[in-house]
């Protein structure tokens, strides 16, 4: 085995590629919150739109989309691996559960990261792959036509069903970024007297702010732009 | 005082383990362990195979005592040994429930008594320091900053009771194995040698089985000597270091 497959397969390499991998999405999120926030544009979704037709056409973007895609790919799989060779080191399980010292997030990153998972299914059949392959309206900009999103968007919104799950949702990667945050840079090394409070207070408020603003979205949709 | 206990009882490996339950008289000066003693004295009168577990010092510095109390390794009592655990930490009429250490790389002997010598296979790949014959040099020849020191020492409280793989979710080693490392990688003495061990170490720590850490911090708050997790982030910075900074491999 070459040294780096060795030190990538060992317990604190694939740790490593958790941790990149984690920080990557952490920084998309903030990424695609920007563009969602448009949303709420008082504009029926012109810049929205278009901020949408540059980001499925600019090539630049379109490289670094592939590269998320295999990110949160590789972020899953080794994740799941993870769990699975952990729980096999554990054995057998104990009668009684320990659960004054550790945080709820923290022992079921697992449950929480396969639930995100199966969103990202739906959120991305929802509006990605419509986007991509299907039957979205044009709609035209000062003599540019670009793909009415916005409309898909008001659309899912308007369903109570979707509003709640994606609500959940957020609820359940605020709590997967609660550990997950902080997490990332222990695992990089990045514990320090100085500093490890304010990255973990960061950490904080990034887990609720981030999935609070994406929350508020679909709930302003469903009771403002509806009503 | 009146405690009803549900032991963890296996013959050995290969047998099926179940719990059984005992009542036992105890009273709130006893330590725990003095209380399993009372419980076996009365075993072994009743002519019954009493619960084997590990003992040494009792005074909290050995290492040796493991048992995990209600979910707790070492109990409820923060920062200390099941045997620094006394019964007045326990009301009248409590039911405890104690079981051995959990993990695949801790493989069970009998009752509660498990084979931690995977700790001394990793203590072996590295956790030395390589010493000339001669004599001792003094102490205070080689300067070291009290901090550093202090650093290095709190690493080394370690007593290598295997509680934080107890405590861990994912039954990983990380903590020992980083306050081993942490410990040597912070002195002069120990630098010399800081990259071939730190990777001798994770090395055999992966293939003992023990499991990944994920940051969960259950080993810090139940380590009897209290051991930070610092060291663990030390640990990767000096992994990282070694192998993809440097041209050592082991």
């Amino acid at each position: 085995m070459s040294w780096v497959s060795k030190f990538l397969t060992s317990s604190i390499g694939r740790k490593l590629l958790m941790s990149l991998t984690g920080l990557f999405l952490v920084v998309f999120l903030v990424v695609h919150l920007i563009g969602n926030l448009q949303l709420m544009v008082a504009d029926q979704g012109k810049a929205f739109n278009i901020y949408a037709e540059f980001m499925t056409t600019n090539p630049l973007i379109k490289t670094t989309s592939y590269g998320l895609y295999f990110f949160i790919l590789l972020h899953a799989v080794q994740g799941i691996i993870l769990w699975q060779k952990n729980r096999a080191a554990r054995g057998t399980r104990y009668a009684v559960p320990n659960k004054v010292s550790s945080t709820f997030a923290s022992r079921n990153m697992a449950w929480l990261g396969i639930i995100i998972f199966v969103f990202l299914v739906l959120h991305m059949g929802q509006f990605w792959f419509r986007m991509k392959m299907g039957d979205v309206p044009p709609v035209t900009y000062d003599g540019q036509t670009v793909k009415n999103l916005y409309a898909i968007v008001a659309e899912a919104f308007s369903q109570w069903w979707y509003v709640v799950i994606y609500v959940v949702s957020m609820i359940v990667i605020g709590f997967h970024l609660l550990h997950g945050f902080q997490s990332a840079f222990q695992t990089l090394g990045l514990n320090h007297r100085k500093y490890t409070p304010f990255i973990k207070g960061l950490g904080v408020i990034y887990s609720i702010i981030v999935p609070l603003a994406f929350a508020i979205i679909p709930l302003y949709f469903f009771f403002m732009i509806k009503s | 005082m009146k405690i009803t206990l549900k032991v963890w009882r296996q013959k050995n490996i290969q047998s099926k383990g179940q719990f059984e339950t005992y009542q036992v008289e105890a009273n709130e000066h006893m330590s725990f362990l003095e209380m399993m003693d009372v419980l076996n004295e009365s075993l072994i009168a009743e002519k019954k195979d009493p619960v084997s577990f590990e003992h040494d010092c009792r005074e909290g510095i050995c290492g040796t005592c493991n048992m995990v109390i209600n979910g707790q390794p070492h109990g409820p009592m923060k920062g200390t040994t099941v045997c620094q655990l006394h019964m007045r930490s326990f009301k009248d009429g409590d039911t405890i429930v104690v079981e051995p250490w959990r993990a695949k790389a801790f493989p069970l002997v009998k009752d509660l008594v498990v084979d931690r010598s995977a700790f001394d296979r990793i203590i072996q790949a590295g956790g030395y320091v390589s010493v000339n014959t001669g004599q001792a040099q003094d102490a205070n020849a080689i300067p070291i900053e009290k901090d550093t020191a202090s650093d290095a020492f709190d690493a080394a409280t370690c007593i290598g009771c295997g509680a934080c793989v107890a405590a861990c979710p994912n039954a990983s080693a990380m903590l020992f194995t980083s306050a081993k490392v942490s410990h040597l990688a912070q002195l002069p003495q120990g630098k010399v040698e800081s990259k071939k061990r730190v990777q001798a170490m994770v090395n055999q720590m992966d293939d003992e089985g023990f499991g990944m850490c994920s940051n969960v911090g259950a080993c810090e708050a139940e380590c009897p000597k209290e051991i930070s997790i610092e060291n663990i982030a030390l640990m990767n910075r000096e992994y990282f270091g070694s192998v993809v900074g440097s041209e050592t491999s082991v």
